[in-house]
């Protein structure tokens, strides 16, 4: 791993209306590392992650992705990224090529390259006898397989996972995160978001966000370490519990 | 005592798809019974067919010694449903959300209001907010306080913590286990397998047939073989190197070199990352400290390999492997 940054924050600030959903946000990525971003469910994650990829601007604050300033030149990163959630990813009445040869062709590749990848792809993922079958016979683990592949075909400098594994099966969950290894191993950072607080251990590091600040970033050791805790489970009910929670 | 919930040989199709493959189980009154297994395991057509929403192609389904499909209507008035996707009127307060179910059921609020109260409360603030802009958590607290409101015997709750983080989840398992106290009998599915020690029992699911069925304790202890877990600062390339490793020396064994895991594939070297580590099944008659030394030969000094405990996932991905 390199200390060449690929997504460098500085007091990001995101207001709708009134309400802060990011409130001075500051971290740096660096290139080829997995980068795990946990926070509760309406903690800002989604808001952010959002700035990231070009499709929201901040209200202040510096925001730079492979280089380019999200505030200024939004539409330059999707050049550079991949993106991969799983409300949404491939689209089921395309067949597995097609699904491939769509993304590889909005991205600007070749068709020649585009073939010679495919064939590549389809290999490597031992994928080869679906590649005429509907996206929607398959099942759901080999989807998500095939769509976070999808998602770093164009070599993009960072690949941003969100939920990538939920509700798949132990076995493809697995298989899911050694192919996210493999991806940074290949130079590609991997912004991810889970609600599996295992996983969350899988990442070089992590950051915790909560109330729309982040409350704890470094490697997930240190973090058990520092608050005392076994597990990043723990530690994540420890920070963002609220305390007034009286049950 | 006779059982709160029994199926016989359950199966459903759509079609040419097997949902459902000869399932049988049986939940005694008052336990906190749990489905775990992962999404098209067939959790949701099960639940579905135990809240008397489908008919089942074949076998028989009892709850509170009334049949899902005979009697459909009085079981109704006996049982709460939670349905996975989050199914009450977005455009409704929750306030009126919540009367409009009590009012089904021929009761209101007030009478049912202790039942509800150590959850409703949590969200009784924002009674006046539309329910379609609740959190993900509220909603969940929402809806579970509608499915209470009738004061059923029985709760069926499909998959309530998916997608929902990690602090609402364990507040979420806290109210279930509040509930089971005041005697409800509660079925609840999840794809968290960390989740199954939360219940009294659990069932594991996987493509439409139940793998087993046991207390979380004796599932773990269900485990055929001594699980290691084997750390290294680099987990990327531990993982390689214990799939590389061509086999583990065992001084024990006089096996020709290269031979011994193809002799024995079933005991071969089994490696899994599990969050900080690998978990890892030795070959028999190998020692951790072969281990260690393996990895060490194969460029990797420093592992740390200790026996642990397996978790649940650990038994489901033995018994998956099984299964295939």
């Amino acid at each position: 791993m390199t200390e060449r940054r690929v997504i460098e924050v500085e007091g990001l600030v995101k207001k709708f209306g009134s309400f802060v959903a990011n409130d001075h946000l500051t971290f740096d990525v660096r290139k080829g590392e997995i980068f795990g971003f946990l926070g509760a469910n309406g903690a800002g994650k989604t808001t952010a992650i959002r700035i990231l990829c070009g499709l929201s601007r901040p209200t202040s604050g510096k925001v730079t992705v492979a280089g380019i300033d999200a505030a200024r030149n939004p539409e330059e990163i999707k050049k550079h990224i991949g993106y991969m959630s799983q409300r949404f990813s491939l689209y089921e009445d395309l067949t597995v090529t097609e699904n491939i040869e769509l993304y590889g062709g909005i991205y600007g590749m070749r068709m020649k390259e585009i073939g010679t990848r495919t064939e590549e792809l389809l290999q490597r993922l031992d994928f080869t006898r679906y590649s005429d079958t509907l996206i929607r016979s398959l099942p759901l683990g080999l989807r998500q397989k095939l769509a976070f592949a999808v998602a770093v075909f164009h070599d993009p400098e960072i690949v941003f996972l969100d939920e990538p594994t939920s509700g798949v099966d132990p076995i493809t969950r697995r298989q899911f995160w050694e192919m996210i290894y493999e991806t940074a191993a290949r130079g590609i950072t991997v912004f991810v978001t889970t609600h599996y607080m295992d996983e969350a251990e899988y990442c070089d590091r992590v950051t915790i966000m909560n109330e729309g600040r982040i409350v704890a970033l470094d490697t997930p050791a240190a973090l058990r370490e520092k608050y005392d805790t076994d597990s990043v489970e723990e530690l994540f009910v420890k920070i963002t519990r609220p305390k007034t929670t009286a049950l | 005592m006779s059982a709160a919930i029994e199926a016989y040989n359950i199966t459903h199709r759509f079609g040419s798809i097997t949902a459902l493959e000869d399932v049988s189980f049986a939940v005694d009154p008052g336990e906190l019974f749990g489905f775990i297994g992962p999404d098209g395991a067939g959790k949701t057509t099960l639940f579905r067919i135990a809240a008397t929403l489908i008919i089942p192609t074949g076998g028989n389904m009892t709850l509170l010694g009334l049949d899902t499909v005979k009697d459909y209507r009085a079981l109704r008035n006996h049982i709460g449903y939670m349905p996975g996707r989050f199914s009450l009127y977005q455009d409704l307060t929750v306030e009126e959300n919540l009367n409009f179910y009590a009012t089904i059921f021929g009761t209101t609020i007030k009478e049912n209001y202790r039942l509800i109260e150590p959850i409703y409360r949590q969200i009784e603030p924002f009674r006046k907010r539309l329910a379609g802009r609740l959190s993900g958590g509220m909603k969940q607290k929402l809806a579970l306080s509608c499915a209470l409101i009738h004061k059923p015997r029985m709760l069926i709750l499909d998959e309530p913590t998916t997608g929902v983080d990690a602090v609402s989840r364990t507040e979420f398992w806290e109210m279930l286990s509040g509930l089971r106290s005041e005697g409800i009998t509660i079925i609840v599915s999840t794809p968290y397998m960390d989740e199954a020690l939360r219940c009294d029992r659990i069932a594991l699911i996987q493509s439409g047939k139940i793998l087993g069925i046991d207390t979380p304790e004796k599932i773990r202890r269900s485990y055929s073989q001594s699980l290691y877990a084997v750390k290294h600062p680099e987990k990327y390339r531990l993982l390689l190197a214990l799939r590389s490793l061509p086999c583990i020396q065992a001084p024990s064994l006089e096996m020709p070199s290269g031979h011994f895991l193809n002799a024995r594939p079933s005991h071969a070297l089994n490696a899994e990352p599990f969050g900080d580590s690998v978990h890892v099944t030795l070959p028999p008659g190998t020692a951790p400290a072969d281990l260690t030394a393996a990895l060490t030969a194969a460029g990797l000094p420093g592992t740390t390999v200790t026996e642990i405990v397996p978790g649940i996932e650990d038994v489901f991905l033995e018994l998956m492997k099984r299964e295939k």
